[in-house]
This record gives structure tokens, C-alpha cells and sequence, in this order.
């Protein structure tokens, strides 16, 4: 079991840790009464952090700079324990140590009592998720072992616990330098009739066995297709945060909205293969139907809890960052493995953690908490942290440095335009049937893959012409290819909504031509649009309907003048000839058209 | 400090091996999801030996990356016969890299001219980091002939798979999942990324590349359990062969001395570990650069080295 020792500086961590060991019979021969001559030697008293430092080789300033691991174990199991520092500058080692514990002891020194970085730890254990916590009052013994010192003590902490939401399960008061109650009952506190804190680790439950009974969640890591080594199998890979998985299973992934089944789990050496998969395992499966997926999507289980899909959420995040977090700045958010741009929209309040005092600010300090919202320009796949705590949390990259770390603690209403787009495509995706022929087929046959290319400009270049000559030379190459002239569509499938001389609603009519275009993708076809002056909103409601990688923008004209960034821009396109050719080269360069 | 079980629960071992493979294999697919320029480097060790079986879990039976092994030309032959030979079963793609001026200009410890760690530094470190960065040759096996060829790809690697274990000794303790490297190749011990939640540092500036460690977690005994558990093949150098000698942990010949043990197989090296007569020795007590004064492999790894 791994455990996380935290608290402010000074109240004794590594003593705890020290006696922990030295209590246990943890420690290798000699090296007790090797640091004892030490000091010695050197007329120092003798401290069991002094031992610590011999053995994590720690030489620097007297104070632990990361988070370093030691090993003891009781007649229960094997433990694990993780040295947080408790020096205000080294917050992140302290996070980095926390995330890998199940449970935490947080040590208070009896004289000074509660300080800052005992309620910042004891904050941040909440936001880590860490349930399990048990208060080490430290230094009882210079406090002549009072049972009033340890009670003002457990009841100004406590308060605090409960108010950011944790129940310890002890206070247990101690001297680490004196051994009381560390892994012996203290003869000096006859008055403390609790577990020792040997008792109180082996107390701790193992594992959160929750996670298996909730709804299947598996981010996508990675697609895996090894063709080139003669292996046809496309897997999809990833590690189970919670929920379980089995063959025949049918499988929706978010935020596409895509599904398919289970077809077989896969596995490499010794052991069965599974036929199930469940939490914590690092897993790969087969789909009986074969549809696009990528890296960043959520599998989950159909029929169950479905996730929250949007680009823009409610958080409580801590700020780690040098620089303090900004609006209209753009930041990476990481959540499971989908790693979207986005930025903070807006800040509701800033907490001090050491003293839960709230406040308002315009930006997020470094060690600051705050609640805001983020947007991302992508939709991302997640859920609350009161209904599914691991799939709620993201990190924030800031340049290259991961910088913040948060929980979704609820959904903003949705109001971009794309939003719709997206939710009616999610929907589609949900219901869509899979054609028993798949992609790869289609595109070996066709000698192409399906794509829709947009023909964009200022009005009166020559749009259409184009289109229309590059049609017909596709086609003369085998291509199968179709122009899908916007007219086509304006009387037909958008007939009810169009208003004769003007579109009123433009969005509206990309979003029924991204829907046709989608079929045609799924055909296989290769499909020529021409729109004036396509827009970057545009683009995000095109986007919102058709898988992004299928997407290609041609500009035609000398200066692009809307704010689409194209594919591929031809200043020149006087010549058509020479046009169709450079268009006809981007589409091979891009993997649409095979040579 | 090495981790000893004194009690032996079976399944609760198996448990505990499983969570490690797990969490391994993660990490490697988030190496392989996240860097373009991917390498593993491959020590012929037993603990980069397992971490090569790793990713054979994670990516169902191939290795998608380069390995890469930095050949000092001292290595034990074995070792040498060992890698070629599972490079050829396993279709890996194997790379390896080399000082060769130091080598020709004789600049060694066993030709006389350096100490274990000058040596140690010109053999290990600057053949690692030159090969790392494509500014002196790679050799990549060419699979029809079984020969090496001089590798045309010079792209500099930006993730660096390295099976370093955090129970090993001190610096290796503090070290990350993903750890970064500057220009220099310098590691920044006081001043780390944060990770949690499955997060890593897979972001990096120009000119700066990732080490990853699947294997900070496990211990020497781990490595071992896990070696019988899966029937990975191993250098018989482990073994003892009738010579009452065996190596524990493996390097160059002239500066790996074996162990006085009669280990034979894989059940004699795991009772030994656990209960017998290195429960309590440091693996690395054979390996020369780790006693010179000065912290010397901290100051090697603060270097490049591995």
C-alpha cells in the first residue's frame, strides 16, 4: 500500500518516517548505529531524519526536495511510503508524492499547531482524492503529553477537514523522536486510548474497490495497426479507469458518438487472454464492426451512464505554474488521453487554501485555487467529479510544463454555434449502422480515400468551373468522385428553410451539407463543395458533422480574406490547367488519391 | 534500500506484479502516443531485457521503435551474441552506437590511460548522447543479411525509453516517469515536472528531448518473479555454470566482477534474493563507477548517463 506523509515544515515528517523503519525492522544492518556515530562525531543530537537523509542520499539543504520513496511492512503487507516535502516552494513534488498514495498521514507539531501548509496539504488531498487521512499530532513530548495541547489541536483541524469535505479517520497523538504511539502504545498518554500508528496504516483499505461497480470508462491511448509487420488486427488500447468490458460487449465512444462491439480482447505472453476487462487493467480489444477511432475519445459501455460532451466546463483547479494563469491565453488541457487547446473563460472565485478565505481576481497565482470556467476549441468527453471522480480530472499545460491540475465540478450550457452541429451528430453517430463493408476495402477498390474538398475564394474567381473541370479530369483518372453543387441542396434538403435571394441561416445549411457529405464520406466517394468565402466558424460547423481528417480547404485568389486558415492556398488560379494540377497533387500529398 | 518480504503470499504477489505491468505498459503507450522520435535503449540487462518484453505486451507482440544499445566494445561476448540473436527472433529494429575515436586513441581504463568513471564517461555517456542526438553514426541491423549498416536516419530522438528502477540507489529514487533533458543533456534534479493522474511531461521545447522510466517502480526481486512469471530469455551470465560464480548485474568485463553464488536457475536466484544471502547486499555492490567518490553515478546521470 502506498502512503504519503504531508504537513508543514518542520513538524516532523521524516522522523515518523525514520521511527516507521528503524520501529519495523525495515532498515539495512548497521545503519542505524552507523548514523547514530554520525552524530556523535560530529556532537549533533541524534535525529531519525538524519537516517532518513543517509539513506535517500539526500545531501542538500536540510530539507527533502522530492519525493522519496521507502519501504517497511507490518505482519498485514507491505507498505510503501512517500516523503512529501513541506516546503511551501515544492508544492508539485508534494502532488507528484500524494497521486501515487491511497491514503495519507498528516503530521501537526503539538507546539506549533495548525499552520498554512497543514491546511494547503490537507486541500490538496481533498482535490487529489484522497479519502483516507489520518492526523499526526507530532512532538507531544515537548508538550508535556498534554491531552488538552492534542484535543484544542484535533478540534481546530477537524473543523477545517470537514469543511473542505474530509472525515479523518484518526488524530492520533504522538512523538516520533520517543516512539509513543508510532508502533507502541505510549506508557507518557495513558489518556489516548486509539490505535498506534502502525494500527491505524493497517487499518486502511487496500484499494477504492468502487471503481469496478461504476460505468465503464476507457480512454482510447492509442489505435494500434502493425500492417507493416503482417498483422491485420486493429486494436484498441487503453488502460480502465473504472466500470468492466466483455466480448460481445457493445462499445460507444465519446465525443464522436461512435459504437461497435467487442469482438476480442487481445493479449501478448504468459496467462489466458481475458474475457473481460475491468479497472486498472491495461487492456486491447477488437471491434467486430470497424469504424474510425483515434486517440483521445472515451470508450464506454452502451446502456450505461453516458459521459458529458462539450467544449466548455466548471472547475476547481490548483495553479502550479511560475506565471499565473490568464484569460485569452491559450493553454494545452490534458484530460485522459485527449490533449485539446483551451483557455480560461472565467474566473468565479479564488481560494486561499491555507486559510479557505474566498476571493475575486483576474488571474490564478501560483498555488492559488480557484473555480472557473475553461474552454476548449475541441469538444472533450468527460464526466463530474461527485458522479465519477477519475474521469473528471485534467491537467493544464503551460508552454511545455504541466502547470495545473483540476476537477469538472459541473457542465456549462451550450451555446456556440456548433454545439448543435455537434450534439445532433453525436446523436447520429449513436444510431448510425456501420456498413458491413469496411473503410479500408472501399479505398482499395476506389484507389482513394473519402474526402471532402472544399473550393473556397472570393466570389466571381471561377469556383465552380473549377470544380466542375476537376470532376471531370478525377473522373477520367477512375476516380470516383462527385461536385455537389450548393443548389442541389438549398431547395431540397434545406428547401424548408431556405428564404428565396438570401440563406438566413448559414450555419444551418452547413450543417445539412456536412450531413450529406458524411454519407457520401462513408460511401467512399471523394466530394467537391464550392462555397464564397468560407469562415473559420464555417470550418467548426463543418467540423462539428464530418471527421476533421476528411476535411481539405483549397483557396483560390490572390489574398485569402476571412479567417479559414486553407490547406492549400493558389494565388494565381487564372489557369485552370495549371490549377487542376497543383489540386490534383495536393489531394495525392494528402492521401486522398493513390498514384 | 531494496524492498524484502520476509513472507511470501503468493497471489498477493501475482497482484502486485500485475499492477507494475500495468502501469508499465501505460507508460509505454503513452511514449509511443506522444513521440515521434522514440527510442528504447537496451543494456542486454535483465531489467531493459524485461522492459523490451513490456512493450512486446503493449503493443501485442512488436516493438513499433528503435533499440538502442550504446556498445562500449568491452562488453561481456555473450552479451553481444545474446542481443543479435533476440534482435533476429523478435524482428526488432536494433540500432547501436559507439565512441569510436576513444576506442581507436585507446582513451579507456583497460588500456590505461583513464579511471573506471573517465572511462565510464567516455564509453557510455558521450557514445549515448552522440548516438541520441545523430551527430556521430548509428548501426542499424539490415534483417535480410544479419549485418549492422550505417543508419541513414540522423533525426535526433526526443523520447528515450530507459530502464532505470528507482530502488537502484539514491539519484535514481528522485527520479520522474517522464523525466526531461536540456540541451545539455542536463537533468534538473531540484526542479521537476509535477505528475499525477496519468499525466506526464510529453510536451518539450526544441533541442530537448524525454527520458521515460516504465520501470521506476519495481524492484530487483520484481524484475526477477517477473522473468519466471512470463519465461523471458535472459543472458545465461546470470546463471551460475558450474563455477560457483555468477553475474547479478552486468556491464563491461573489466569492470563487472560476478558474484560468489551457485544460483542455477530462476527459482535459486529469486530464494537467494528473498531470503538467502543478498537480501540484505546492494545489487549494484559489483559495479566499479558507483564507488568512486563524489556521488559518482549521480554526477554521471546529471551528465546523460542512464
Amino acid at each position: 500500500m502506498n502512503i504519503v506523509i504531508v504537513g508543514h515544515v518542520d513538524h516532523g515528517k521524516s522522523t515518523v518516517i525514520g521511527r516507521l523503519l528503524a520501529d519495523t525492522d525495515s532498515l539495512p544492518q548497521g545503519k542505524l548505529e552507523q548514523v547514530r556515530e554520525m552524530c556523535r562525531r560530529n556532537s549533533k543530537p541524534f535525529e531519525y531524519a538524519f537516517l532518513l537523509d543517509a539513506l535517500k542520499d539526500e545531501r542538500s539543504q536540510g530539507i527533502t526536495i522530492d519525493a522519496a520513496r521507502c519501504f517497511f511492512k507490518t505482519a498485514k503487507r507491505d507498505y510503501l511510503i512517500i516523503d512529501a516535502p513541506g516546503h511551501i516552494e515544492f508544492l508539485k513534488n508534494m502532488i507528484t508524492g500524494a497521486s501515487r498514495a491511497e491514503a495519507a498521514l498528516l503530521v501537526i507539531d503539538a507546539n506549533e499547531g495548525v499552520r498554512e501548509n497543514s491546511r494547503r496539504h490537507g486541500y490538496m488531498l481533498k482535490m487529489l482524492g484522497i479519502k483516507q487521512v489520518a492526523v499526526l499530532v507530532n512532538k507531544m513530548d515537548l508538550a508535556d503529553y498534554s491531552e488538552e495541547v492534542f484535543k484544542s489541536i484535533e478540534a481546530e483541524y477537524r473543523g477545517f477537514l470537514e469543511e473542505i469535505g474530509i472525515r479523518a479517520k484518526s488524530f492520533i497523538p504522538v512523538s516520533a523522536m520517543q516512539g509513543d504511539n508510532i508502533a507502541a502504545q505510549s506508557s507518557d498518554m495513558t489518556w489516548y486510548k486509539g490505535r498506534t500508528v502502525l494500527e491505524e496504516l493497517d487499518a486502511f483499505d487496500e484499494k477504492e474497490s468502487e471503481a469496478d461497480s461504476l460505468p465503464f470508462r476507457m480512454p482510447v491511448q492509442d489505435v494500434y495497426r502493425f500492417t507493416g509487420s503482417g498483422d491485420d488486427r486493429r486494436i484498441i488500447a487503453g488502460t480502465v479507469e473504472s466500470g468492466r468490458l466483455k466480448i460481445g460487449d457493445e462499445c460507444v465512444f465519446y465525443p464522436s458518438g461512435k459504437h461497435t462491439h467487442v469482438a476480442t480482447f487481445e493479449h501478448f505472453g504468459a496467462g489466458e487472454t481475458p474475457t473481460e476487462i475491468k479497472t486498472d487493467m491495461a487492456a486491447g480489444f477488437t471491434m467486430t464492426e470497424q469504424i474510425y477511432i483515434r486517440r483521445g475519445e472515451i470508450c464506454c459501455l452502451s446502456g450505461e451512464k453516458t459521459p458529458k460532451v462539450g467544449t466548455s466546463f466548471v472547475a476547481s483547479l490548483f495553479w502550479l505554474g511560475i506565471s499565473p494563469m490568464v484569460k485569452e491565453k491559450n493553454y494545452l488541457l490534458k484530460i485522459g488521453a485527449a490533449k485539446v487547446p483551451c483557455q480560461l473563460k472565467e474566473i468565479i472565485s479564488t481560494l486561499d487554501a491555507s486559510t479557505l478565505d474566498r476571493g475575486k481576481k483576474d488571474k490564478i497565482d501560483r498555488h492559488d485555487v480557484a473555480e472557473c470556467i475553461i474552454e476548449c476549441s475541441k469538444p472533450i468527453a468527460f464526466d463530474l467529479t461527485s458522479e465519477m471522480p477519475k474521469t473528471s480530472r485534467f491537467v493544464l499545460v503551460d508552454e511545455y510544463e504541466i502547470s495545473g491540475g483540476g476537477i469538472i465540478t459541473a457542465e456549462v450550457e451550450k451555446t456556440g454555434i456548433s454545439d448543435v452541429a455537434r450534439d445532433l451528430a453525436m446523436r447520429r453517430n449513436e444510431k448510425w449502422e456501420t456498413s458491413s463493408i469496411p473503410s479500408e476495402l472501399r479505398a482499395k477498390r476506389f484507389g482513394q480515400r473519402p474526402g471532402i474538398v472544399i473550393i473556397t475564394g472570393h466570389r466571381y474567381i471561377g469556383k465552380k468551373a473549377m470544380a466542375k473541370e476537376l470532376e471531370r479530369e478525377l473522373w477520367d483518372a477512375g476516380r470516383q468522385v462527385y461536385f455537389l453543387g450548393i443548389g442541389n441542396l438549398l431547395y431540397g434538403v434545406a428547401g424548408e428553410i431556405k428564404v428565396e435571394g438570401e440563406i438566413p441561416d448559414r450555419y444551418e445549411h452547413i450543417r445539412r451539407l456536412g450531413e450529406v457529405a458524411n454519407i457520401m464520406m462513408d460511401s467512399g466517394m471523394l466530394l467537391l463543395v464550392t462555397c464564397a468565402e468560407f469562415t473559420a466558424n464555417d470550418m467548426e460547423v463543418l467540423e462539428a458533422t464530418v471527421d476533421t481528417e476528411h476535411i481539405h480547404t483549397v483557396w483560390l485568389g490572390d489574398k485569402v480574406t476571412t479567417d479559414v486558415v486553407p490547406d492549400l492556398a493558389i494565388s494565381d488560379a487564372s489557369d485552370r490547367d495549371a490549377t487542376a494540377v497543383r489540386i490534383k497533387s495536393f489531394m495525392a500529398e494528402r492521401g486522398l488519391i493513390f498514384i | 534500500m531494496s524492498e524484502s518480504r520476509r513472507t511470501y503470499d503468493k497471489a498477493a504477489y501475482e497482484a502486485h506484479l500485475v499492477e507494475l505491468e500495468n502501469k508499465s505498459v501505460y507508460l509505454l503507450r503513452e511514449a509511443y502516443a506522444n513521440f515521434k522520435e522514440l527510442c528504447m535503449l537496451w543494456s542486454i540487462g535483465k531489467d531493459s531485457t524485461v522492459m523490451l518484453w513490456l512493450a512486446r505486451k503493449a503493443f501485442y507482440g512488436h516493438v513499433p521503435f528503435p533499440l538502442v544499445h550504446v556498445d562500449t566494445h568491452y562488453k561481456i561476448p555473450e552479451m553481444i551474441e545474446y542481443r543479435d540473436r533476440l534482435a533476429r527472433e523478435w524482428r526488432i529494429d536494433m540500432i547501436y552506437g559507439e565512441n569510436k575515436a576513444a576506442l581507436d586513441a585507446k582513451e579507456t581504463f583497460p588500456d590505461g590511460r583513464l579511471s573506471h568513471i573517465e572511462c565510464c564517461r567516455k564509453l557510455k555517456t558521450e557514445a549515448l548522447t552522440h548516438t541520441l542526438a545523430g551527430d556521430w553514426p548509428r548501426y542499424r541491423m539490415n534483417h535480410d543479411t544479419g549485418r549492422y549498416e550505417v543508419d541513414s536516419n540522423t533525426e535526433p530522438y526526443t523520447g528515450v525509453i530507459v530502464g532505470v528502477r528507482a530502488d537502484e540507489e539514491g539519484s535514481r529514487s528522485k527520479e520522474r516517469y517522464f523525466s526531461p533533458r536540456d540541451k545539455n543533456n542536463d537533468w534538473g534534479v531540484g526542479d521537476q515536472p509535477p505528475e499525477f493522474w496519468g499525466q506526464y511531461k510529453t510536451d518539450f521545447a526544441p533541442g530537448t528531448h524525454v527520458r521515460i522510466h516504465p520501470l521506476l517502480d519495481w524492484t530487483e526481486l520484481d524484475i526477477w518473479e517477473y522473468i519466471r512469471r512470463e519465461s523471458i530469455p535472459v543472458v545465461s551470465l546470470y546463471f551460475d555454470q558450474g563455477s560457483g560464480r555468477r553475474y547479478r548485474s552486468l556491464g563491461c568485463a573489466p569492470c563487472t566482477t560476478p558474484v560468489e553464488s551457485t544460483a542455477k536457475n530462476l527459482d535459486d536466484i529469486i530464494e537467494e534474493l528473498r531470503t538467502g544471502k543478498f537480501s540484505n547486499i546492494a545489487e549494484r555492490s559489483g559495479r566499479e563507477q558507483d564507488k568512486e567518490d563524489g556521488g559518482g553515478l549521480e554526477e554521471l546521470r546529471k551528465d546523460g548517463y542512464m
